[in-house]
């Protein structure tokens, strides 16, 4: 197989606007393209478009509307992971040596339908994620006694580092105070502890060793990948103080890479809810199981940015297809060293990881420069 | 409506069932998900394990477990405390747009 490397990318801000889905994927492609040098449209083999929404044929609408004539062009939708899915896709094109060069272009509208997971009948009246985001806090807690405050950390956090990313939803940070006292949605859940849906987009350009140094001195190269699909029903996930499907697709892109959680310099991880980072630090072996919630005190405490530098899906709003790919432009954008005031030191292997419906999947990214 | 949500409308909770492989099918499906044979549609016992639950206000929610394998998210209607692993009881089920499970322990 060849090495697949990420060449550049662009992001439209996430936010609630008037456009349509195709105007926001444009809005993100546009940038790509200004800031790409020698790239010209010809150049692209392959378009995916990325999104839960019920538009048609929108890779090549897309296509079309960007003057790209590509080989290969169609849409990836798997909830909120449909980016990190999209880039999955586009990777293997290219390893393949089916196509040499592939642009991914994800984007959501905030009424987006895939929300909710309305085939999951097993859920019963209780749909919406922040039922099943409820029986995970349930279960930790119980587990390891994990607090309603140990959770708020990981918000007051995350929001604290999205104020440093301009195309982030949220502008301002909370206060732990603030957290802990916004509504409870559940008894273990509050509003402040959710990601919320926006609007946003973001593209990405993929490209084979043979041909990257034409678009960029610094590639960044995808080492690893795991992804694991569980099942697509929520109650079939039998720890739920764990994500299964993190721990094996994230075994499975450490294996790839010839990496281990200790040389993981920066990751992003899927807060779709607060709790959801705590499981995860521990799924993917950032810390033990149990350890997760002074993992993340202890971020806060610190100041460090090493997990969502971006500002998490809390703090950037959660468009769903453009999510995981706006995910992965922070790492690339962290191995390049080009995030400013987000910026952690001298990071050369980062981590993605992003998941779908209660995590009955996920997929894990490894990146290095 | 498939035959699953017409049962549940009944106040009947139904899986389907593969007599080949001798296992429950769920979610609902029209084939077993282990050999692609038909499958029937068998009532399920109404007595539920609690794996786990939380609360919105005053209305308790959980994951209950049915014959050992049939997980779903209910109502669960209670004036006491709840341990995890206790038995209780499928009080109803509906189905308007949404399934619907109403549960309550066994006294
Ligand atoms: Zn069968």
């Amino acid at each position: 197989m060849r090495r697949v490397g990420i060449a550049s990318s662009g992001l439209a801000e996430f936010s609630k606007t008037d456009s349509t889905l195709e105007s926001l994927m444009l809005s993100s492609v546009k940038p790509l393209f200004d800031s790409t040098k020698n790239l010209s449209q010809e150049d692209i083999d392959v378009v995916l478009t990325s999104t839960n929404s019920d538009s048609k044929y929108l890779s090549n609408v897309v296509s079309e509307l960007s003057g790209i004539s590509p080989k290969v062009s169609h849409s990836v939708e798997s909830l909120c992971n449909s980016g990190t899915n999209g880039i999955v896709s586009a990777y293997s094109y290219i390893a393949s040596g089916l196509a040499d060069v592939a642009l991914v272009i994800g984007a959501e509208k905030s009424d987006s339908p895939g929300l909710v997971l309305e085939w999951d009948v097993s859920r019963g009246q209780y749909k919406h994620p922040i039922y099943w985001a409820s029986m995970f806090a349930s279960a930790h807690m119980r587990k390891f006694g994990t607090t309603m405050e140990d959770i708020a950390y990981v918000s007051a956090q995350n929001h604290n580092n999205a104020t440093d990313n301009p195309f982030a939803y949220f502008k301002k940070t909370f206060s732990l105070d603030e957290i802990m006292q916004s509504k409870n949605l559940t008894d273990n859940l509050r509003l402040l502890d959710c990601s919320m849906p926006c609007d946003g987009a973001a593209s990405i350009l993929l490209a084979s060793e043979d041909v990257i140094k034409k678009f960029t001195d610094k590639p960044v190269w995808i080492s690893g990948i795991g992804q694991k699909s569980l099942s697509a029903g929520f109650t079939k996930n039998d720890d739920l103080a764990c994500m299964k499907s993190n721990v094996q697709s994230s075994h499975r892109a450490y294996d790839m890479a010839k990496r281990t959680p200790d040389d993981i310099d920066v990751a992003e991880l899927h807060d779709a809810f607060g709790i959801c980072e705590i499981i995860e630090l521990e799924d993917l072996g950032f810390t033990k199981p149990g350890l997760g919630s002074s993992y993340v005190s202890n971020l806060y405490e610190t100041s460090d940015k090493k997990i969502n530098p971006r500002g998490g899906l809390i703090g950037c709003g959660h468009p769903l297809g453009a999510t995981g790919i706006a995910q992965t432009i922070e790492i690339f954008q962290q191995l390049q060293g080009t995030t400013k005031k987000r910026q952690v030191d001298g990071a050369k292997t980062g981590l993605v990881h992003n998941m779908s419906a209660a995590a009955t999947s996920s997929t894990v990214l490894i990146l290095e420069s | 409506m498939t035959r699953f949500e017409q049962e549940l409308k009944n106040n009947v909770f139904v899986s389907s069932f593969c007599t080949r492989c001798d296992k429950h099918v769920w979610p609902p499906s029209d084939m077993c998900n282990s050999c692609f044979g038909n499958v029937i549609w068998r009532p399920v016992t109404r007595t539920a394990k609690l794996i786990e639950f939380s609360s919105k206000g005053d209305e308790v929610f959980g994951i209950v477990e049915f014959e050992g394998s049939i997980r779903v998210m209910g109502r669960i209607m209670t004036a006491s405390a709840l341990q995890i692993g206790q038995m209780l009881n499928l009080t109803e089920c509906n189905f308007d747009g949404k399934a619907k499970f109403v549960l309550a322990p066994i006294v």
